[in-house]
């Protein structure tokens, strides 16, 4: 197991949240979509310029810009 | 008279609300604005057992926190109008995150009534979910629906009439947030309860959670009401604060959303909720996207979606359209042929005739704008349009959907901006969404065609084809750039967050499409109507007024008098001679107007672009519709406004009369291209902007960036030696 930040993740792969270290409107609009510690993501695919990135999250689809990925913490299976 | 109870609707975008909203009431609505901001407040009538309901349709919000416009509208809604009943539709295929925004309506502790829509979706993806059990753990009605077919709508709603009629007390649901934030909520709500601290209108518990969550509203009522109790309030929040930092590396606000979602977890962890299949299984939806957002193909067919939208859009609209001008136009015909010559005459076909047929002419490609954009959006299709060119209009500071507004508006030549300004309603970032709506009018919509058509036609004939290709290209780099600078400076801030959630893809219903359309567009008739006449009056005035003094009419008519008695020649030949003198007075006519005046007044400034006097007038006639350019050129050439006819002799007449050039003509077109909008679009960008002052700002703004760059062309090719 490893942390690692949510923009590091290939496609397909699978984690679970551990920290979103953001606050502000970014944080409350990242919280109540789902993305608290201990949900289980997916990354499900990325746009055509590698930038926003769709997520599989409590069975829905969600995307959010890179940047935007960069304050969330994942822990992922090595 | 039976009693009647205030209702609201809440929940998520997507989760149907707007279907069970027509569902519910039908086309019974009335549509209107929230007081001061450009929220649409939907409201309609439901009887049921001898009780009537009226029901309020909340803006779509994921929470309720006071960010957004949406959520302060919904939030203020809730705390002021105090509705009896809050029916709270929740997407049973994405139960988790839906009763997010059901946790705190429960906050609030305002009577609250689940609507669990789309069960037949949770269904066939193998979720079932066990309603009375949800219902017991929650202590408040859930009832099972599918809206799109109206499915449960009946049950629901006289479960929501029965809960209305009971008078019950709000009490904010206890939710537990961790040890530590639960105790300080308790000493503060003592605290609050102690002094009466905003208790007229809230409820302590709630002012003390939203107080921890830093919330902005409750800091501004706070100090206010009692700025010594306030600070020392906000001073064991800021304890707190530092407590969770140091500890957990987190804020209050952040804790408390987390417990939020850990109570929902609760909740359905105790069979409420059991899927047959893997959680984030992929479903049907999944794989349309597989293919509709795939690197190479996803643009693809995309540019393909947007070319179909714009066909649809300007190809259906081409037939009726003609019909609504063709009516107007007999119309004017008739009037012509009724009355007598004469000043009221003359305002009842160029005033009140044009303007009105000017607007309604309009309508039926506004319908359809809207039904398509309808159809993308419900469908679900736009949310991957803007999750595909969110990369490339964030560097204009735009948002990904803004390239609906730019297409519409002409970013494919010859569309119209007033329903593309109308098409930035899909668009939830405000400071983007007002960036897309000021920048949309520099496309060149058909209006602006006839003019770049003659002056491309007359003086760059050997490019003809490429040069319309340039201009649009022109067109979106100057939109885009401005855009840029506009987010710079007088929109300044931060991006809007761009989290958003991808919907499933789905059918839109056939009556949603219908409501939806039926109600922009009578928006569109009641509100441009009335301006417009009036405007388009103005300009008949400014174009007609003052009168040709007496001894110039005098003059005019003995000429007349002279043609018709000493030609000896062909009637044919005395008939051109007199055409000739009514298009000789029609120009002096003009020169003569208020317009003239102008036109001949701004000519000191004008002339560094290169425009003469005629060219003004034509311009200042652009500003009521871009279609008059042409016309009123040619009056002010003394060729008739009959242009349409006889193009080509306007173009022989331009190349042939001194000072026109064709960097003179290059320095038009631009000037055409990006001065003020037309005023229907004016009307339209003041209505979707809020306020009159960016109406005037884009009238200002536009006409002096197009007025700088065509200076620039100008002198520059003088330079240059093109002069």
């Amino acid at each position: 197991m490893s942390k690692i930040l949510m923009r590091q993740m290939a496609k397909n792969q699978s984690g679970t949240i551990t920290a979103v270290k953001v606050g502000g409107e970014l944080g409350r609009r990242i919280r109540e979509m789902g993305i608290v510690p201990g949900t289980i993501i997916t990354v499900q695919g990325r746009a055509p310029l590698n930038d926003p990135v769709a997520l599989r999250v409590m069975g829905g689809t969600l995307t959010l810009r890179n940047n935007e990925a960069d304050h969330i913490e994942i822990e992922v299976e090595d | 008279m039976s009693a009647e109870f205030k209702i609201a609707l809440a929940g998520n975008p997507n989760a149907g609300k707007t279907t069970l909203f027509n569902a519910i009431t039908g086309a019974r609505q009335h549509v209107g604005n929230y007081p001061g901001v450009t929220v649409e407040k939907k409201e309609g009538i439901y009887e049921c057992d001898g009780k009537r309901l009226k029901i309020v349709d909340l803006p779509g919000t994921y929470s309720l926190a006071a960010y957004s416009v949406e959520e302060i509208v919904a939030r203020n809604f809730l705390l002021q109008e105090r509705p009896r009943v809050v029916i709270n539709i929740v997407d049973a295929a994405n139960l988790e995150r839906n009763l997010y925004l059901s946790t705190q309506l429960f906050e609030i502790g305002v009577p609250v009534i689940i609507a669990l829509n789309m069960m037949d979706v949770a269904k066939e993806r193998g979720i079932a979910i066990d309603c009375r059990k949800l219902s017991e753990l929650l202590s408040l009605p859930v009832v099972p629906i599918v809206a799109r077919k109206g499915e449960g709508v009946d049950e629901l709603m006289r479960q929501t009439a029965r809960l209305a009629a009971q008078e019950r007390e709000w009490q904010p649901a206890n939710i537990s947030y961790g040890d530590d934030m639960d105790e300080i909520i308790l000493t503060m709500e003592e605290k609050i309860k102690a002094s009466a601290f905003l208790t007229d209108r809230y409820h302590p518990r709630w002012i003390a959670l939203k107080l921890l969550e830093a919330d902005s509203q409750l800091r501004e009522a706070g100090l206010q009401a009692n700025k010594d109790l306030y600070e020392e309030l906000a001073n064991k929040v800021k304890k707190i604060s530092s407590h969770t930092k140091r500890t957990l590396e987190t804020t209050p606000e952040a804790v408390i959303a987390d417990y939020r979602y850990g109570y929902i977890k609760s909740i359905l962890m105790q069979g409420v909720i059991s899927h047959q299949y893997d959680v984030n299984r992929l479903y049907t939806s999944d794989k349309i996207d597989k293919i509709l957002t795939q690197r190479f193909i996803g643009p693809l067919i995309m540019i393909g979606v947007l070319f179909g939208l714009y066909q649809f859009t300007f190809g259906l609209s081409a037939l009726p359209m003609a019909w609504v001008a063709d009516f107007f136009d007999l119309l004017a015909q008739g009037v012509n042929h009724l009355m007598a010559d004469g000043p009221l005459k003359s305002l009842l076909i160029s005033g009140i005739i044009a303007g009105v047929g000017g607007v309604l002419s309009f309508v039926p490609l506004i319908m359809l704008m809207f039904m398509g954009l309808a159809f993308l959006e419900d469908s679900g299709y736009l949310a991957r349009v803007a999750f595909m060119l969110d990369r490339i209009f964030r560097i204009f500071g735009l948002h990904g959907n803004s390239v609906m507004a730019y297409i519409v508006s002409g970013g494919i030549a010859g569309g119209c901006a007033v329903p593309g300004v109308m098409a930035t309603r899909t668009l939830r970032s405000p400071r983007e969404r007002m960036a897309t709506l000021l920048t949309a009018p520099f496309m060149n919509c058909g209006a602006k065609l006839p003019i770049l058509a003659l002056l491309i036609g007359t003086f760059f004939a050997k490019y003809q084809a490429g040069f319309m290709l340039f201009l649009t290209l022109l067109a979106w780099v100057t939109a885009l750039l401005t855009a840029k600078l506009l987010r710079l400076t007088i929109l300044k801030g931060d991006s809007t967050p761009f989290i958003m959630e991808m919907p499933p893809y789905r059918f839109p219903t056939f009556k949603g499409l219908m409501i939806h359309t039926w109600e922009k567009t009578w928006h569109y008739i009641q509100k441009a109507g009335t301006v417009i006449l009036g405007i388009s009056i103005l300009m008949w005035v400014i174009m007609s007024y003052p009168a040709l003094p007496a001894h110039q009419r005098q003059a005019l008519e003995q000429q007349r008098q002279e043609i018709i008695k000493t030609t000896n020649g062909s009637a044919e030949h005395r008939q051109e001679l007199l055409s000739r003198l009514d298009r000789k007075k029609a120009e002096l006519k003009l020169k003569n107007s208020v317009a003239g005046y102008l036109g001949r007044g701004l000519e000191h400034v004008s002339r560094l672009a290169g425009f003469n006097w005629r060219t003004n007038i034509a311009l200042i006639g652009g500003v009521a519709a871009k279609e008059v350019i042409v016309s009123t050129l040619a009056t002010a050439y003394s060729m008739g406004d009959k242009a349409g006819s006889n193009k080509a002799s306007l173009a022989r007449t331009l190349t042939r009369s001194p000072g026109w050039t064709p960097i003179v003509s290059l320095s038009l077109i631009v000037f055409v291209m990006f001065y003020s909008p037309c005023f229907i679009t004016v009307v339209c960008i003041s209505k979707e902007a809020g306020s009159w002052r960016w109406g005037a700002f884009s009238i200002l703004f536009n006409t002096t960036l197009a007025f700088v760059m065509a200076v620039v062309i100008y002198q520059g090719g003088k330079l240059m030696g093109f002069g």
